[in-house]
Order: C-alpha cells, then sequence, then structure tokens
C-alpha cells in the first residue's frame, strides 16, 4: 500500500537524517505522522521542527471543526486531501498567454493589471516570458542593506532557526484552533519577515515578488516581526481571480510588533468563488492574528475580501503593550452563492490601549455573510477605547447579511463606541444616477466604492485603485 | 426639440394620461401646471422615463430620436435632463464625484475625453458661486441630509454644469422658502438661451412670478385642457383651476 511505503520512506529518512532528494512530487490522499515527516524531509527541516508538527497534528487530532460560523457546507474529508504537491514545472505550465483562458485574460484587462504581471499571474512558465531576476535582485539588495529579512518561511527555518523558534506559534498557538492545528502540522509554504530595531522597511513587501516562484499554498503559514522602533508595509495576495485545484485553504498569518513598532497588512483576496451555484470554490479557513507585544506598538490589518465559496477569517489583535493600537479594516463582498463569516478581535490587555474597526459588508445575489466581532477589555486594561463602525450594503433582496458584535469590558474606565448600519441600494438611487446619464453598472460601483472608501483610504494606493475595480468586476451583472 | 404626440400613459392598468400633444422649440420656455392628480407627475415620469408607466398610445420625439425608445442614461447623454421634485440621498457618494461621473458619462457619449480637473474644478466653483451654495456642497454625500432647499438648488447646479439642451424641472418649486425660490429662479433663469428650452411643472403659479414662461399649459384630467402665453397663469392664479375645469366640462 502506497502509504506504507511511504511510512516506511520517511522512517528511514527520519533516522538518517536530511534527505532532499526524493523522485515523488506528491503524497497520496490522507494524514498520518509519515505524511508530516514526509513534509519536513521535503522541505529539508531540522528534528525540532518535526517535532513542533507533530505535536500539533497530535492536538489536532482530538479537536473537533468549529460549527459556530454562519455558514453552510458538507463536512470536510480530511483524509481525501493530499497535503503535499511540489510546484508544477516550468514545462508544465502554460508557455505563453496565448494558451491562457482568454475569459482569464479579459479580467486582467477590467482590472487594469500591467501586461507583465498577466502572465505570471496566469501561471506561465517565467523564463517563457520576462526575464524578473533581475527585478528581484534589485529588490533583494535593497533589503539586505537595510538589514531586513524577507524569504520564504522554509528557508527562514533552514537560515534563521532562532528566530523563527521565537516567534513561531507565540501568537497563534498550535492547538488555537481546529484549522490552526491543522495548519501547524503540515503548512508547507509562506513568508518570512524579519525587520531588525530601528528600521523601516524600505518598500512595500508583496507576496507578489514571490508569486512567480510560489505555487500558492495551500497551508500557508507567514511570520512577520517588527523588532523595536521598526516599520513594515506587507501586501498579501493580489486583484487577480486565483484559481487552485485544492479546495480547503487554511492559512496562518502571526504578526508580532515589539515597543513602537507598526505592522501594517494589507490583503486582496479574490480565490475562486465556484460556479453559480457555488460549486468547486475555495473554502478559506483562516487565522490571523497580531501581537502588540511592545508598549505604543501598533498593527493594523486592511482587507478585501471579494473570493472564496466559504471564507471563515478573523484577523485579530493582542493590545499587550500599554498604549498599543489594534486596527481592522475590511470589504467583504459576497455574490452568487458566496458565504462569509468576517470580523475581528480585540483584545486589550495593556493600559490605555485602543482599537478601531470598520467593517463593509456587501451582499449580492444569493450570497451571506457575516460580520463576527469581539471586542473584550480585561480588569486591568484601564483607560482602554474602541470604535466599532460596521455596515451592510445589500443589493437585491436576496441575500442576506448579519451581524454578531459581542463586547466584553472588564472595566468602568473604558470607552467603547459601536455603530451599525444596514443599507440597500435603492432603485431610486440608481435612478437618480442614471437620469444624470451614468450606466447602471457605473453606478452601483459608485455606490458601492462610495461605500467603502473609509477603507478604501487604508490600503497602499496602487492596491487602492485595483480594488477599486475589484468590486465592480466582482459584482458586474448583480443588478436588474 | 420635444415633441409630444397624442401621449397617452397608465399606470398599474388605469390610464392616467389621455392624450397629451405639445411641442417645445429651442429657445422657449412652457410651464405645465395643473390641479393634484391631473396627471402632471405621470407625465414627469414618463419623460425621465421610470419604471412602471406603461406608454398605451401616442409618440415622443427628442431631437428627432424616439425618446420612448432610450434607457435613462441615453436621455441624458442626449441633453435631456430632470430636476426632481424628490432628488433622492446617496449616502457614501460624494456630490463632486457625481457630478464628475456624469459630465464625464455625458462627455463619453458625445466622443468627447474627460475634462480635466483644473478645467472641471474651475467650472464647479463658478457655479457653485452662482447658486449661493457653500464649496462644503461638493464634499458632502449626495443630497445626504439636505434641506429642502438644499437639494432643490443642488438640481440647478447640477443642470448649469451639465448644460443639458432640454431643462424639465418638475415641481422644483416645492418647499422653497422666498429666498431660495429666488436663487433657483435665477439658476434656472441664467440656462435660458436661443439653443435651449425648458419645461416647468408646477402645481403653483408663484414660481412662473421668477420664471417667466413663453407658454403655459393647464393639464386637467389627463388632458391639455388650455393652452395660452404667460397671462393665463395668472388668470389661474385668480380664479383657480375650476375656472377651466367647469369650460373643459361645459365644451
Amino acid at each position: 500500500m502506497a502509504t506504507e511505503a511511504m511510512e516506511q520512506l520517511a522512517q528511514r529518512e527520519y533516522k538518517q537524517g536530511f534527505v532532499t532528494d526524493i523522485e515523488s512530487d506528491t503524497v497520496p490522499p490522507g494524514l498520518d505522522e509519515s505524511v508530516i515527516a514526509f513534509i519536513s524531509h521535503k522541505k529539508g527541516e531540522p528534528q525540532w521542527m518535526l517535532d513542533w508538527r507533530l505535536e500539533a497534528y497530535h492536538q489536532w487530532l482530538k479537536m473537533t471543526s468549529p460549527s459556530w460560523a454562519h455558514l453552510d457546507y458538507p463536512p470536510i474529508d480530511y483524509q481525501a486531501i493530499s497535503y503535499y504537491s511540489a510546484p508544477k514545472k516550468p514545462e508544465d505550465r502554460p508557455q505563453s498567454l496565448d494558451e491562457v483562458d482568454p475569459k482569464l485574460l479579459e479580467t486582467y484587462e477590467k482590472l487594469g493589471i500591467p501586461l507583465h504581471e498577466r502572465a505570471a499571474l496566469a501561471g506561465v512558465a517565467v523564463d517563457a516570458v520576462f526575464d524578473s531576476v533581475s527585478v528581484t535582485t534589485t529588490f533583494k539588495e535593497k533589503l539586505f542593506d537595510a538589514g531586513v529579512i524577507f524569504c520564504s518561511i522554509s528557508e527562514a527555518i533552514r537560515d534563521y532557526p532562532e528566530l523563527v523558534q521565537q516567534y513561531l506559534g507565540s501568537v497563534v498557538p498550535r492547538g488555537d484552533n481546529f484549522f490552526a492545528a491543522l495548519n501547524s502540522a503540515v503548512f508547507t509554504d509562506g513568508s518570512f519577515v524579519y525587520v531588525p530595531e530601528g528600521v523601516t522597511c524600505p518598500m512595500e513587501l508583496s507576496t507578489y515578488f514571490r508569486i512567480n516562484a510560489a505555487n500558492t499554498g495551500q497551508f500557508e503559514r507567514t511570520l512577520i516581526v517588527c523588532d523595536k522602533r521598526s516599520q513594515v508595509s506587507y501586501l498579501e495576495g493580489c486583484t487577480a481571480p486565483q484559481r487552485d485545484e485544492n479546495q480547503l485553504h487554511a492559512a496562518v498569518v502571526e504578526l508580532v510588533a515589539l515597543e513602537d513598532a507598526y505592522i501594517k497588512y494589507s490583503t486582496v483576496q479574490n480565490w475562486y468563488p465556484g460556479d453559480e451555484e457555488g460549486r468547486g470554490g475555495i473554502y478559506n479557513f483562516v487565522t490571523k492574528r497580531g501581537d502588540c507585544r511592545g508598549d505604543r506598538s501598533r498593527i493594523s490589518w486592511t482587507q478585501v475580501e471579494t473570493g472564496s465559496a466559504i471564507t471563515w477569517k478573523y484577523p485579530s489583535c493582542l493590545l499587550r503593550g500599554t498604549e498599543s493600537k489594534g486596527e481592522f479594516y475590511s470589504v467583504a463582498v459576497t455574490n452568487g452563492r458566496q458565504q462569509a463569516d468576517t470580523g475581528t478581535k480585540m483584545i486589550h490587555i495593556g493600559k490605555d490601549t485602543s482599537s478601531t474597526i470598520v467593517s463593509k459588508g456587501i451582499a449580492a445575489g444569493r450570497s451571506n455573510q457575516s460580520y463576527r466581532g469581539l471586542v473584550k477589555v480585561s480588569p486591568r486594561a484601564t483607560g482602554s477605547r474602541n470604535f466599532t463602525q460596521c455596515d451592510s450594503l445589500l443589493i437585491g433582496d436576496q441575500c442576506g447579511a448579519h451581524t454578531f458584535p459581542y463586547q466584553e469590558i472588564g472595566n468602568s474606565r473604558s470607552t467603547i463606541e459601536h455603530e451599525a448600519t444596514t443599507s440597500k441600494i435603492g432603485d431610486d438611487q440608481l435612478f437618480y444616477c442614471q437620469s444624470r446619464g451614468i450606466s447602471e453598472e457605473d453606478a452601483v460601483s459608485m455606490i458601492v466604492n462610495g461605500f467603502c472608501k473609509d477603507v478604501f483610504q487604508e490600503l497602499p494606493m496602487e492596491f487602492a485603485v485595483e480594488a477599486e475595480a475589484l468590486l465592480s468586476v466582482t459584482l458586474e451583472g448583480s443588478v436588474g | 426639440m420635444l415633441e409630444i404626440k397624442d401621449l397617452h400613459a397608465s399606470v398599474e392598468g388605469s390610464e392616467i394620461l389621455k392624450g397629451i400633444t405639445l411641442t417645445i422649440n429651442p429657445g422657449e420656455v412652457h410651464a405645465i401646471m395643473g390641479p393634484n392628480g391631473a396627471g402632471k407627475s405621470t407625465l414627469s415620469a414618463v419623460l425621465a422615463g421610470r419604471d412602471g408607466y406603461e406608454v398605451t398610445q401616442g409618440s415622443i420625439t427628442f431631437e428627432g430620436r424616439d425618446l420612448l425608445e432610450m434607457e435613462v442614461e441615453e436621455r441624458a447623454q442626449a441633453g435631456m435632463l430632470m430636476g426632481f421634485q424628490y432628488p433622492v440621498e446617496i449616502p457614501g457618494v460624494k456630490n463632486i464625484y457625481l457630478l464628475k461621473s456624469a459630465l464625464n458619462a455625458q462627455r463619453a457619449a458625445r466622443g468627447e475625453d474627460e475634462i480635466p480637473a483644473p478645467e472641471f474644478m474651475k467650472l464647479v466653483k463658478e457655479q457653485l458661486a452662482f447658486m449661493k451654495m457653500d464649496p462644503s456642497f461638493l464634499q458632502r454625500a449626495v443630497n445626504e441630509g439636505f434641506s429642502g432647499g438644499e437639494k432643490k438648488r443642488n438640481e440647478i447646479l447640477q443642470m448649469l454644469v451639465l448644460q443639458p439642451k432640454l431643462a424639465l424641472l418638475d415641481e422644483i418649486d416645492s418647499g422653497l422658502d422666498i429666498d431660495a425660490m429666488k436663487v433657483v429662479a435665477e439658476g434656472v433663469n441664467s440656462l435660458r438661451s436661443a439653443d435651449r428650452a425648458i419645461l416647468m411643472v408646477t402645481h403653483y403659479q408663484r414660481l412662473l412670478n421668477h420664471i417667466a414662461p413663453d407658454q403655459v399649459h393647464v393639464l386637467i384630467n389627463g388632458r391639455i385642457a388650455r393652452s395660452g402665453d404667460r397671462h393665463l397663469a395668472e388668470e389661474l392664479e385668480a380664479r383657480g383651476y375650476e375656472w377651466v375645469t367647469e369650460e373643459e366640462s361645459a365644451a
């Protein structure tokens, strides 16, 4: 049996140390210790990492999938999933844009994605398209000069084991939740960033720069550490639609901000949402958490969520340092049969901490979305403040928007404000715009973008422009 | 410019307009008056292209084109603009953004480039001053929290910026105090020109003291019962609509 063979192979290698030369590029479906050992070997990981993974696996075995979210999907068979496959070889990828689905190219066009990037996004073998090496090299040199480490998590485990050991799992522990435990056991890709003391990262860091090499992972693991008085802005994802053969995605992102550090993490998520009935769309179960560990540290999450069939995602902040700040700015758009349960948690632990939550949900078609937020102020977090604004916009009459705000306030010297609205794009609003010469589609995107502007202005400039275009494309045909 | 011929229109199966014929030429200002329920708002709605109004007979042509075949936005792009009685609020969309999108949509339809930002700002600021509106209006959401008078001024501001060939004003005087009325009327009067036409729909004669029409039409029970010059409006003011109604039924 294949699994047995794999087990034997894994155990043999386990004894012999690190073997990188394994011919097989995929493992058969299923998850057990041997598969984890296989992944760890394949990545050339040290013993401590394998042990860490196995511990996570044992915790995961005792856990059950959460059922509290306002989501409806069939049970996932975790033994039917293959947990490792190597990136596609260049010869297996399209050789030029001519071989790419014209519909995909049309979308790139609408989104205004530059020509040379379209090829990379569509997965065209890079050598056949353009020479990205020089761009990447300049980029790496600049970062190196600044002392910033930016590499894949696998490289970091090999090259910076002390940093990884110190911080990995320190924000999202292995047993934090079902999906985080699974990710900890089997993650295969992701990014690592370390910004040293006093350094402001000289450029915005983007997974984009690694997109050529990365077959974006099913189980991504990202760890970003900002040392004292340092700053970084990190962009994840891109507006281009991303397809993937793997339906289940369970990523973990951990951010650590030490004294006076500032991490800005922006996401644009546009995974395949499935067909009109929602079939084949990505299930996206993400654990994102930032730890404002140092005094006066600040972590800001900005997300634009438009894709996936199922989204389960609550980027959160642990405000431990005195006067630390947490921010969450979110636009979630659902159309068709999409379901999203998303929001944030702001945990005020230190004194005089503050948090801001601005959530904008747009539901169209027959989609359903929920905002779920927790603001928790511990007894000793006196002088803390939270402001929450949570707005929903409905398009049509077959979609749903729900709000689940939770507040646990442990002292009487803190201020909590919560505002919420639900509105509908009215026919009379569209008619008014049309009577001024604006087409219905442009009117919808004008109203939607107006609704989202508080969040868009938090996005880095280029991202903001793309995000506006993305919303229009996502909501195309949602009216009328 | 606008030619309405034997227009019949129904709402939910009941006939409201029962054969309206009206011709408006460039340079002319027309007023349609009438009591409540005469069909004034139905006529406005049909011209604007609102859903729910069925034209059962007759035709409307605008500059030689069949208006009833044109989409709402096409009508505006062709140069017909409606100033509404109750302009809708659009939270989150700045007034200036709506103005610019509208102007550029109309320019695009004419095959022109987008207006350069400095030129646009200059144009808007001039018209804003003319309408005695504070520049902060531009940064506010469209009609959100506007008083009745502010909404009407805003409708006229849009006309001044968009420069339509035919301006339709639906009960533009309702809810205005005398000062606001004067500002609105000045705005409308500044639109008067040899190549532009204006059609006002109003219940009250008082608007016509400020905007002198070339022709006045009295709409009663879905038909134009009487047409005349501005003195007809004065007579209506003095004698009321009943006078026309009685003559109509006597005829």
